[in-house]
C-alpha cells in the first residue's frame, strides 16, 4: 500500500472501522448496547460486526441503561476491554450512577487495586429534528467528574484513531459522537491508525481571534472562519478533542497571540464547557487579553423540534461570526 | 474638585467662601480651587444648605474628590452630629446628601462605573510605555481601549500613574500656565485631525454702524468691534451645531449652549479663554461688559470653574497685532476654533470695480472627526453675511 493512499469514507465507517481493528487487536475488547447486534446500531455504526465477530462479541442488550453500563463497567473490572453503546447522552442520564458513582471512582476507592477500563460510546447534539429528549449536548456533566476522561471526535482521523486510545487507558473514557457527524465523507489515510487523546488541535492557524469549538460545531466554526478571512480577519481554530482534563496549554498559548477569543459549545452557556473554558483563560491570560471573551453557545431552551426553532437555538456560523467580529472591534 | 480644564489632575482648595449650616443656592460660589491655571472660583450647582465640608483649605486632591455635602431642603441633618448625645437606638432613617459640586465628565470611554474601559493588554501596555489612557480614543468593543489604540499613541516623558507628581511644582504661575497651555496643545496637535478654512469678510459696514453707535455711548460703554465677531459666531452657531460642543467618548456631544470661549493675552504671559454663557442670546452691550468683566478678572486670576470648564467654541482675535489672519489650535474637546486678524484697508473688486474696503481675515480651526469641510465652509461664509448687517447683532 503507498504510504500517501486514501481511501474515501464516512465518519460512522471509520468509527465502525475502530472497533473492527480494536476487536481484531484484542481479545477482550467487546461490543455492546441496545440494537448494536441484529440492528447494527441505531446510527448504523456497528452495520455487519454481528456477523463477522459474532453475538459473543456483539452483544445486544435489554433497554436498561444502568443494567448494561454497570456490566460493562464490571467487565472491565474483571479484566475485559468493553466497549459500551449508549444510544443518546439523554439517555446516559439512566447510567449516571453507574459512571459518576463507579466507573469514575473505583480506583481510588479500592486504594489503586482497581481498574475501569471500559468505553463508553454515545451521541450527543442537535439539528437532526428529534426533540428535546434526543437532541441535548450535555458533555460537560461529565467533563466535570474527576476520574473519567472525556473525548469528542470531530475528524475522520479521531474518529478512526481515538476509540483504541481510549481503550489502552487504564481508566474509564467517555466518546462523544455528534450525531450530524455520521454522514460526513471524506478522505482518510489508508493507513489512519491510533491518535494521541491528550492534545486540542488547531484546525486552522490565524492571528487575530481564537474560535475555540469542538465536536459537531466544529464545522460551523471553520466556515465562519472562512467568512471572516474575507473582512480580513484571520480567525484560528481550535478543535479541544479532549473536553477532559483540557489542553489547557494549547488554549492560552493560541489566546495569548490573537489576544481575543470567542468559545463555540454547543451545550448551554449556563455552568457549561464554555464558562470553564472562560474561566481557564481568565486564569491563565488575563493580562494578554485585548477584549472579553465571548461565547455562541445553545439558546437556554430545551431544543425545539420544528426546524427553524432548532435552527435558531443552536450555535450557526454567521452568529460565530458576529461575536468574532465584535471581539475584534475597530478596523480589525 | 471639578475638572476646570482639559488636562486638570489634582487642584488645591485654597478657601471656603461658605460654612456649613449657611444656605447656598445654584450659582452661587462657594470655594477657590487654586490650579496650574491661577485661583478658580468654584460654584455649585444645588439649592440646600452647606451640610459638612470635606476637604480644609490647603489641602490638594484629585480631580473627582468630594469637597462638602450639600442638605437638600426638607432634608435631615447628617448623622455625624458634633454634639457629643447617645445616639438613638435605632438610627432614624437619613436621605443621603448629595455631592455638592458637580464633577465634569471624563473624556475617554468610560463604563457604567465610570472607570476607563481598556483590555487588560493595552493597560500593560500604556504602563510599560507610560501612555496617558485618558487622551485616548477606544476602537475595541463597546468603545473599549484595545492595545493597537495604545500602539498608535505617543508615550508621555512621565509616567502615566502620576501625571501631577511627574514634574516638579511650577517656579511661578506664568511657569504654570504655560505648562497648562503645552498639555491642551499638545494633546490638541496629538489628537485632532484639524482641518483649516480662511474666509475675507469686508467689514466696512459693520465698522461704521459700530463707529456711530459708539458716538451715542459713554465712553465706559462703547463698544469694541471684537463683540461683533463673537456675536456673529454665537448666532452662526445656531444654524450650524456641530461646531459647538464636545467630541467625547468617540462622538461628538453638542454644547448644552452656545458658550463662546474667547482667548484673553494674559499680562504674565500666557492666555486663556473662559466662556461668554449664551453668548447667542446676549445684547451687544451685555456681551461687551460681560467681556470686560472676563478680561479683568482673567488678568486678576479670578475666574470662575463653569467660565473655565463650560466653552463649546472658542474665537481668538489677533486684530490688535497687526497679523493678517490666525490659524489656531483647537482646545480640546472643543470641535472648533475661529480665528479673526486684524481689519485692514484692502483693494475690493465688487461688480466690476475695484475700491478700498476693511477687510477682515476670519478663519476656521475644525475637528474633522465632528465635521466636514463642506459645512465648514457654509458656517465661516455664514459668519460673514451676518457681520454685514450689524444691526441685527
Amino acid at each position: 500500500m503507498n504510504a500517501g493512499a486514501t481511501v474515501r469514507t464516512t465518519y460512522r465507517e471509520a468509527m465502525r472501522e475502530a472497533i473492527r481493528d480494536a476487536m481484531t487487536r484484542d481479545p477482550r475488547v467487546f461490543l455492546m448496547g441496545e440494537d448494536v447486534g441484529h440492528y447494527g446500531g441505531c446510527f448504523a455504526v456497528s452495520m455487519g460486526l454481528l456477523k463477522e465477530f459474532g453475538p459473543d462479541r456483539i452483544r445486544d442488550t435489554p433497554l436498561s441503561e444502568a443494567a448494561f453500563v454497570g456490566a460493562g463497567i464490571g467487565a472491565a473490572m474483571g479484566g475485559m476491554r468493553p466497549i459500551v453503546e449508549v444510544m443518546t447522552v439523554n439517555f446516559s442520564l439512566l447510567a449516571l450512577d453507574q459512571i459518576v458513582n463507579n466507573a469514575a471512582t473505583l480506583r481510588h476507592m479500592s486504594g489503586g487495586q482497581l481498574s475501569v477500563p471500559v468505553v463508553i460510546r454515545m451521541t450527543t447534539g442537535g439539528g437532526k429534528q428529534v426533540a428535546a429528549q434526543h437532541s441535548h449536548s450535555l458533555e460537560c456533566w461529565y467533563a466535570h467528574i474527576p476520574g473519567i476522561k472525556v473525548l469528542a471526535p470531530a475528524t475522520l482521523e479521531d474518529a478512526r484513531g481515538m476509540l483504541w486510545t481510549a481503550l489502552e487507558d487504564p481508566d474509564p473514557v467517555i466518546i462523544f459522537e455528534h450525531t450530524l457527524l455520521y454522514n460526513m465523507e471524506g478522505d482518510l489515510a489508508a493507513d489512519a491508525g491510533p491518535v494521541a487523546i491528550d492534545r486540542a488541535a488547531i484546525r486552522r492557524p490565524g492571528r487575530d481571534v481564537s474560535l475555540i469549538t469542538y465536536g459537531g460545531s466544529l464545522y460551523k466554526t471553520l466556515d465562519a472562519a472562512t467568512a471572516l478571512a474575507a473582512d480580513g480577519i484571520e480567525a484560528e481554530v481550535i478543535d479541544l478533542r479532549t473536553l477532559r482534563p483540557l489542553d489547557e496549554a494549547t488554549i492560552l498559548e493560541s489566546v495569548t497571540r490573537t489576544r481575543r477569543a470567542v468559545i463555540v459549545d454547543e451545550g448551554w452557556r449556563s455552568v457549561g464547557l464554555s464558562a470553564e473554558i472562560s474561566a481557564r483563560i481568565m486564569e491563565g491570560a488575563f493580562y494578554e487579553l485585548d477584549a472579553p471573551v465571548a461565547r455562541v453557545c445553545t439558546v437556554e431552551v430545551p431544543l425545539p423540534y420544528p426546524k427553524h426553532l432548532e435552527d435558531a437555538a443552536l450555535p450557526q456560523t454567521d452568529g460565530i461570526v458576529r461575536a468574532a467580529r465584535h471581539v475584534v472591534g475597530g478596523n480589525g | 474638585m471639578p475638572q476646570l480644564g482639559a488636562d486638570m489632575a489634582a487642584g488645591k482648595l485654597t478657601e471656603w467662601l461658605k460654612k456649613p449650616g449657611e444656605r447656598v443656592k445654584r450659582g452661587d460660589i462657594v470655594a477657590v480651587v487654586e490650579t496650574d491655571k491661577g485661583a478658580i472660583e468654584v460654584e455649585i450647582f444645588e439649592n440646600g444648605t452647606l451640610d459638612r465640608v470635606l476637604v480644609e483649605p490647603g489641602a490638594k486632591v484629585p480631580v473627582g474628590t468630594v469637597l462638602a455635602m450639600v442638605r437638600g431642603d426638607g432634608e435631615a441633618p447628617s448623622a455625624a452630629p458634633p454634639m457629643p448625645r447617645p445616639m438613638p437606638a435605632v438610627a432614624p432613617s437619613v436621605p443621603k446628601p448629595r455631592p455638592a459640586v458637580a464633577v465634569p465628565e471624563r473624556r475617554a470611554p468610560a463604563g457604567p462605573t465610570g472607570r476607563l474601559r481598556v483590555s487588560p493588554a493595552a493597560a500593560r501596555l500604556a504602563a510599560e510605555r507610560g501612555v496617558d489612557l485618558a487622551g485616548l480614543r477606544g476602537t475595541g468593543p463597546d468603545g473599549a481601549i484595545r492595545i493597537a489604540d495604545v500602539a498608535a499613541a505617543p508615550a508621555e516623558v512621565a509616567p502615566a500613574a502620576e501625571p501631577v507628581a511627574a514634574l516638579p511644582e511650577p517656579a511661578t504661575p506664568a511657569e504654570a500656565i504655560r505648562r497648562a497651555i503645552a498639555a491642551a496643545m499638545s494633546r490638541s496637535n496629538r489628537e485632532i485631525p484639524h482641518y483649516y478654512l480662511s474666509h475675507a469678510i469686508d467689514v466696512s459696514r459693520a465698522l461704521d454702524w459700530l463707529a456711530r453707535g459708539n458716538e451715542q455711548r459713554p465712553v465706559a460703554g462703547r463698544l469694541l468691534y471684537g463683540v461683533l465677531l463673537v456675536k456673529a459666531v454665537a448666532l452662526a452657531l445656531r444654524d450650524y451645531p456641530e461646531f459647538n460642543g464636545f467630541w467625547r467618548d468617540g462622538r461628538f456631544a453638542p454644547g448644552a449652549g452656545i458658550h463662546v470661549g474667547t482667548a484673553i493675552a494674559l499680562r504674565g504671559g500666557g492666555l486663556i479663554a473662559p466662556a461668554v454663557h449664551d453668548a447667542d442670546a446676549m445684547t451687544l452691550d451685555a456681551l461687551m461688559a460681560s467681556l470686560r468683566d472676563l478680561v479683568a478678572r482673567a488678568r486678576a486670576m479670578r475666574l470662575r470653574s463653569s467660565e473655565l470648564a463650560d466653552s463649546t467654541i472658542t474665537v481668538t482675535s489677533l486684530g490688535d497685532q497687526g497679523v493678517d489672519a490666525v490659524f489656531g489650535v483647537i482646545y480640546p474637546p472643543q470641535v472648533a476654533l475661529v480665528g479673526f486678524g486684524t481689519p485692514a484697508e484692502r483693494p475690493w473688486a465688487d461688480q466690476g470695480t475695484v475700491t478700498t474696503r476693511r477687510v477682515i481675515q476670519a478663519s476656521l480651526a475644525a475637528d474633522h472627526r465632528a465635521s466636514d469641510g463642506h459645512r465648514g465652509a457654509l458656517f465661516l461664509a455664514r459668519v460673514g453675511q451676518l457681520l454685514q448687517e450689524p444691526e441685527k447683532l
